[in-house]
């Protein structure tokens, strides 16, 4: 992932002030200067999350919007379509979808949130990924849509079991919403768009917010004893035990969505057979995946001791088993499960629930086991 | 009497008599954060001064403890393997790693007092 680590060009989010001010520890993120972790530390930050409602700055992710040409949204649904496996035409009106865009060997450039606002789609893109992306967009689908950057506008995610509550009380429309639901809607008087989504398995919010305004609302939702502002540490563990991907690590160009175990996100129509089969990058491949199958596939893990097994870790058939099988891409320990957990690509002939395998951490084989995921159960409003 | 040195790398010593019982500092612990998970070395185990010893991993990542003296393992904590957040609550008490039987005490000259350790961490 390119990720400059100069210090001197580090970008700030909106809400850079904020963070410094609330003691975050702040790292060089995405070529940003974001906070890994507050005074409360990530443990507590995770299980807050959990227990409560979590306030993440997610700021530093890209904000477009696709805007048809002909003004009919359907229009730039279909031209989207070119450049993702999925069925973008049928996300209805204030609905959400998750996407990737793929390359021409069927890999991965970058996972995505698209949303049908009605006239326009509007997309959320990884930070380290977005302007890629954004020439990506230009560079296929000028003809149809006008690309706009909305690089004036802050992203909060507001996670977790009490965010509704925290929500409602600034935004009239948040709590009849549903999972994936998505749309313009006000939020303490300010113009905003919000989507029931997020990054952590639990039922929450994303809100995409004036850069002007984004400290006050971000300030105001803090008011509430229910949030307490998170870290990218924690936005980490609560994403590897939802089992949710990270672009770079978990996926990326040499991961086809049905090796990254992603095929749900996958419409039937867009794959062979259906109405608008293929006519994505790397069609030939992802299908023939889908088709004949992959042979490797991406599994949950968890482990039989305490040790943390992290990313990189090699994986092996046995405790004694010459050539690795395969690599953990994702790992640490999980502070609700109070137990490692990690996520990485083995054999399909490995890949089945219960499968046992080894991780070598410290030149020591630790007996794993292939297991499901999400880890922990998502609390999604359906 | 016992004697506390420090090193560089944030371990503490405590010295008595020949043998060292060893840990990291409370500035260690703040900097790693909440610790899920530490590996200590096995006793018997025979430890040059710098070699890696043990581990202490948080939630974020996984950092080695250096061996501060060359010697011989003596005792591990176990309390301290059962409840690894000890680190966390009491880095230079209860939380100590190992107990390491000095092979040559003049490795001890290099270390710091606590007074040199504050400056270094300042």
């Amino acid at each position: 992932m390119p990720v400059p680590d100069d210090q001197k060009s580090l970008r700030h989010t909106p809400l850079h002030a904020l963070h410094v001010s609330l003691g975050g520890k702040m790292v060089p993120f995405a070529g940003y200067d974001m906070p890994v972790q507050y005074p409360a530390g990530v443990l507590k930050e995770h299980l807050h999350t959990r227990a409560a409602a979590g306030l993440f700055d997610v700021s530093h992710m890209g904000q477009l919007a696709l805007r048809p040409k002909s003004g009919k949204v359907e229009d730039a649904a279909r031209a989207l379509e070119r450049l993702v496996p999925q069925d973008i035409v049928a996300i209805a009106p204030g609905r959400q979808r998750y996407a990737q865009f793929t390359n021409a060997k069927g890999g991965i450039l970058d996972d995505l949130m698209v949303a049908n606002f009605g006239d326009h789609l509007f997309l959320v893109v990884n930070a380290a990924c977005k302007e890629a992306d954004e020439a990506h967009l230009r560079a296929h689908l000028a003809d149809d849509c006008v690309i706009d950057s909305l690089a004036d506008r802050a992203l909060i995610a507001l996670q977790g079991p009490k965010a509704e509550a925290a929500l409602a009380t600034l935004c009239a429309g948040a709590s009849s919403m549903t999972f994936m639901d998505a749309g313009p809607q006000e939020v303490a008087g300010i113009k905003c768009f919000v989507s029931r989504s997020g990054y952590t398995g639990e039922d929450g919010f994303e809100i995409s917010v004036p850069a002007a305004d984004a400290e006050r609302l971000a300030r105001t939702l803090l008011d509430n004893p229910d949030v307490l502002p998170i870290g990218l540490g924690a936005r980490d563990s609560l994403r590897l035990e939802a089992g949710l991907c990270l672009y770079g690590h978990d996926i990326d160009t040499a991961t086809t969505p049905v090796e990254a175990a992603l095929e749900w996100s996958v419409q039937k129509s867009r794959r062979s057979g259906g109405a608008r089969a293929g006519g994505f990058p790397g069609a030939e491949k992802i299908l023939a995946h889908f088709d004949q199958g992959a042979s490797r596939r991406r599994v949950g893990l968890r482990a039989e001791g305490r040790a943390p097994v992290r990313e990189g870790a090699l994986l092996f058939a046995g405790q004694a088993a010459g050539e690795p099988i395969g690599k953990v891409t994702s790992g640490g320990f999980g502070p609700s499960l109070n137990a490692p957990v990690a996520m990485g690509y083995v054999p399909v002939s490995l890949s089945a629930l219960g499968a046992k395998l080894f991780a070598e951490v410290r030149g020591q084989r630790l007996a794993m086991q292939v297991s499901a995921m999400p880890f922990v159960k998502n609390t999604y409003k359906r | 009497m016992t004697t506390t040195l420090y090193t560089s790398d944030h371990e503490w010593l405590a010295i008595d008599g020949d043998v060292a019982t060893v840990g990291i500092t409370d500035y260690a612990q703040q900097q790693l954060g909440d610790v899920v998970f530490v590996e200590l070395p096995k006793v018997g185990r025979a430890l040059k001064k710098a070699e890696a010893a043990a581990v202490v991993e948080s939630v974020k990542a996984a950092s080695d403890v250096y061996a501060p003296v060359t010697g011989e393992v003596v005792e591990t904590n176990e309390a301290l393997a059962a409840e690894p957040a000890l680190v966390n609550s009491d880095a230079q008490g209860k939380a100590w790693f190992f107990k390491i039987k000095l092979a040559d005490r003049s490795e001890l000259g290099s270390l710091m007092d606590e007074a040199a350790y504050k400056a270094h961490t300042a």
